[in-house]
């Protein structure tokens, strides 16, 4: 599948710009995102090109204006709610207690 | 909600709250286990990474039977240092010499060898070095501060799920008679993608 993420050979997409001494990850929220990625995939209800293609998917100016742990983060999301681990009703109402401060 | 003791957590960003919410509910239904989590952020924080692949090439450039072996079946050879797993179950290592310098992308996402480089730097999963690498690898390289004669010829590799890349450096002048473990911290990440050469000797 083509689409937003297929970019080679794309011109003006800005400077390359490198951190210097990068950390590995740039915020909490990323060390978790990531964790939970890998920890959902041992599963095995989806196969890394799953991944991917849910990754993929995303609206491509949201995919061109996201992070890539935030590519993550809403693939993760799909793959959660197709195969039923979780509804997208029940992450809107935990995030819901958690702005409460219930959780 | 009134009259409870916690903090509120209002000042969450959407993606951080999505988080939260995502590990609390898959933790609370036995998905995840917040402990296990924080062992695989620990391994990939603070063990997997780069100075595995430099112990590789510093092996290379001081044995010539391993490097024969890592060239013809990277894999293998990079298991027998023990360096196996996920994001690198098959490996191809691409020698530099001084004719031929090679520079690996992930022009779809962001495959990278993670057992040998650890988990990738964010300019190689951006949008910029993706796009540009395959048109104007020399011009990538440049803003790198990495600029090769002309007569060097410059090959690319495009990284798929399968199969991920690591470059083999060339072994820098006066480092003869140097340990291993001397060489290895010659080998900066940036050389073993392409970006950047080995470091010359204090």
């Amino acid at each position: 599948m083509n689409g937003a993420h297929d970019m080679g050979g794309m011109h003006g997409l800005g400077p390359i710009d490198p951190e210097e001494n990068e950390p590995v990850f740039h915020a909490e929220w990323e060390r978790r995102a990531f964790a939970i990625t890998l920890a959902m995939g041992a599963h095995g209800a989806w196969n890394l090109d799953m991944s991917r293609l849910a990754r993929e998917k995303s609206d491509p100016a949201v995919y061109l204006g996201t992070s890539y742990y935030e590519h993550w983060l809403h693939g993760l999301e799909q793959l959660l709610i197709e195969h039923g681990f979780v509804t997208a009703e029940e992450i809107e109402s935990r995030e819901q207690e958690i702005l409460g401060g219930a959780k | 909600m009134t009259g409870h003791d916690h903090q509120h957590d209002s000042s969450l960003s959407p993606t951080e709250l999505r988080v939260k919410a995502l590990e609390s509910l898959l933790t609370e239904k036995g998905l995840v286990d917040p402990a296990a989590l924080d062992i695989l952020i620990e391994t990939y924080e603070n063990k997997v990474g780069p100075r595995n692949g430099a112990r590789v090439v510093a092996r290379a450039w001081t044995d010539p039977d391993y490097k024969k072996r890592l060239l013809e079946d990277g894999s293998s050879a990079i298991a027998e240092l023990g360096y196996t797993g996920r994001q690198g179950e098959d490996m191809v290592v691409l020698e530099n010499t001084p004719s031929v310098h090679n520079l690996v992308v992930c022009t779809l996402c962001s495959c990278y060898p993670w057992p040998v480089l650890g988990l990738p730097p964010v300019w190689y999963k951006a949008a910029p070095y993706r796009s540009r690498a395959v048109i104007d690898p020399r011009g990538v390289m440049a803003e790198f501060g990495l600029v090769l004669d002309d007569d060097v010829e410059v090959r690319v590799w495009d990284s798929t799920a399968e199969l991920r890349y690591l470059v083999l450096p060339e072994r820098p002048a006066g480092t003869d008679g140097m340990s291993e473990e001397a060489l290895a911290e010659l080998v900066t990440r940036d050389s073993m993608i392409g970006t950047g050469l080995a470091l010359q000797p204090k």
